[in-house]
């Protein structure tokens, strides 16, 4: 079983982040808390557009818009984000630029990456984001997304399974196709893509599981200290097929795929229940409920993310006070002005309300005013 | 589009431009060279591509090219034929005999099976490899896979092992020095000669 202590850990934070042409960032240098850093403004004035390019240095891509060469300024050819960053006593410089209808370049220390995939997870990153409803409202893809993705991060040999079981089932389904158009059933060319699947969907699912053996205590944890309340939350893995029986599994859904021209049981099917006292809390839990679940569920991602690397992650909160009632945001941010966790950027459209919450916290928090794809003002309430 | 001032270098370009990696000014470029050499020369060039596509065969038994029916590699009494290696396509072949290392035949199979791009068992010379191991099973000792490190590649090899399991004749696997995804093509030929020298017999684990 992991540990999860959270005392005093090492600790990474953004030192400084330079825009240019990014978004509506003309051009913009700042200098960050090691703790809070708030943004606010208006709608469009900006200020998720700074987290955005925070975002860019871990994962190499934006949150809000996947398609890079509309990251680039309105009628501009290029953009570059950069940010100093302090790991473990150590200062690394990340660069990553865009010129349009050219590849996107990314440097560490001035050495551009052979692949981006090798920076992914490096300067690992936490995202709370209004997106994040579709946890619990949108479909079972969307829950697995957030397992695999928590699960990649400590266990390359995940990840690689999971990109071969993948490619292995568009083979399948692409053969289940072909045998319908031609009106041929062949068992040899259908059994090879069988094994693929078998061999590799044995192993994500044993890790699945073993995952939340450990992740559901941290997770409880959290729930538990941001709503205040004595409610019963849990989380059931459903699975169509166990490790033991999954041979059986596939084979006995043969005729089915045969028919529906697709692979219908596997890992790809799997679905996680969040349950609170008893009930699905998609239907059940009040917006508040659902909300607290959605952030303990981050918060454990936080924990389990923290004790694989080392050190603290970056927290992202974007724009995520105004569907959250005043004394849920209290909590949750006493939660992370403590130690265990490290640096957190904030967006918020209110400038005095943030101002009023980190006061009454009295933890120690930089305030950028937004205006127009410019920092207009700064502010520093100092820990008290 | 550029207009030339005739209609012969015109078409000279465009048939040049055809080619992989071959641009409109790279074209021109070819062409003017071309002009500007020995008419015997040129002619020379041109009957060199025209009877390759005309009079090339194929290897009856191995498939690689080849001018006679059955290629030299098969012909040469000193290959060993007690060892065949299996190959994507013919690049392949000219990769393994590069390294020096590998004495026996091959079989080109033409591909790898992917139903995404309508590469199925059948499409593949994986019946007449069938038939070539049941023709020699007395000679045939063992049969090296040597496809590509993909998915895709490991799939094929499962195919290949059930199909060929009856024969009992031996099946290696070559060593994965190759970084998964390398095609054999790229890889260098000292390693790619490593690879086939470290040879393991094929197990039943696709993945590993
Ligand atoms: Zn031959």
């Amino acid at each position: 079983m992991l540990n999860f202590d959270l005392s005093k850990s090492p600790f990474m934070h953004c030192k400084e982040l330079s825009l240019v042409n990014f978004k509506n960032y003309q051009e913009a240098n700042l200098g960050f808390s090691e703790k809070f850093n708030c943004f606010a403004g208006n709608n469009g004035a900006g200020k998720t557009n700074v987290l955005d390019a925070i975002y860019y240095l871990s994962f190499c891509k934006s949150f809000a818009n996947p398609v890079d060469s509309q990251n680039i300024r309105f009628e501009e050819d290029f953009f570059v984000v950069q940010g100093k960053y302090q790991v473990n006593g150590q200062e690394d410089d990340l660069y990553c630029g865009l010129k349009r209808n050219q590849r996107k370049v990314f440097k560490r220390n001035k050495k551009e990456y052979d692949r981006l995939s090798d920076h992914i997870g490096v300067y690992p990153l936490v995202l709370l984001s209004p997106g994040d409803t579709q946890l619990i409202l949108g479909g079972s893809e969307d829950r697995r997304k957030f397992i695999d993705g928590v699960i990649s991060q400590y266990n390359k040999e995940y990840l690689q399974r999971l990109l071969t079981y993948n490619r292995a089932l568009q083979q399948r389904n692409a053969l289940l196709k072909v045998f319908a158009e031609k009106r041929r059933f062949d068992e040899a060319s259908l059994e090879i893509w069988d094994e693929q699947l078998i061999q590799n969907g044995v192993y994500i699912l044993k890790e699945r599981k073993l995952f939340f053996r450990d992740f559901l205590p941290v997770f409880n944890n959290y729930y538990a200290t941001l709503s205040g309340e004595n409610e019963t939350v849990t989380i059931e893995y459903q699975a169509a097929a166990g490790e033991d029986n999954y041979r059986e599994k596939l084979l006995e859904a043969r005729e089915r795929d045969r028919i529906a021209q697709y692979t219908t049981m596997g890992i790809h099917k799997d679905d996680l229940l969040f349950m609170i006292n008893g009930n699905p809390v998609k239907k059940f839990g009040s917006q508040g409920q659902q909300k607290s679940f959605i952030i303990a569920l981050k918060l454990a991602q936080f924990a389990f993310t923290k004790k694989v690397k080392g050190f603290t992650p970056i927290l992202l909160f974007d724009d995520v006070f105004d569907k959250l009632d005043a004394e849920r945001v209290q909590h949750l941010m006493q939660l992370v002005s403590k130690e265990d966790f490290g640096q957190v950027f904030v967006s918020d459209t209110h400038a005095s309300r943030i101002e009023k919450l980190f006061k009454s916290i009295g933890a120690e928090c930089k305030i950028f005013i937004v205006d127009q794809g410019s920092i207009a003002k700064t502010k520093t309430i100092n820990a008290q | 589009m550029e207009t030339f001032s005739s209609r012969l270098l015109q078409a000279a370009v465009e048939e040049f431009s055809r080619l992989p990696g071959i641009g409109k000014k790279t074209a021109l470029r070819l062409v003017l060279h071309l002009l500007r050499q020995e008419k015997e020369d040129v002619i020379r060039f041109s009957e060199a591509i025209s009877r390759l596509r005309q009079e090339v065969i194929y290897c009856t038994q191995c498939h690689n090219i080849s001018d006679q029916a059955l290629c030299e590699i098969c012909r040469s009494p000193r290959r060993d034929n007690t060892v065949i290696c299996v190959v994507e396509d013919i690049r392949d072949v000219i990769a393994i005999e590069n390294t020096g290392q590998f004495h026996g035949l091959y079989h080109v199979l033409g591909g790898i099976i992917s139903p995404m791009d309508g590469i199925g068992p059948n499409d593949l010379a994986i019946d007449s490899l069938q038939q070539r191991v049941e023709k020699n099973k007395e000679t045939i000792q063992e049969v090296i896979l040597a496809l590509s490190t993909t998915m895709e590649g490991d799939t094929t090899n499962f195919y290949l092992f059930k199909k060929l399991k009856p024969y009992h004749v031996g099946i290696s696997v070559i060593a994965r020095g190759i970084a998964i995804g390398d095609d054999l093509e790229y890889a260098d030929e000292v390693t790619l000669g490593r690879s086939i020298i470290n040879r393991t017999p094929y197990q039943n684990s696709l993945t590993k």
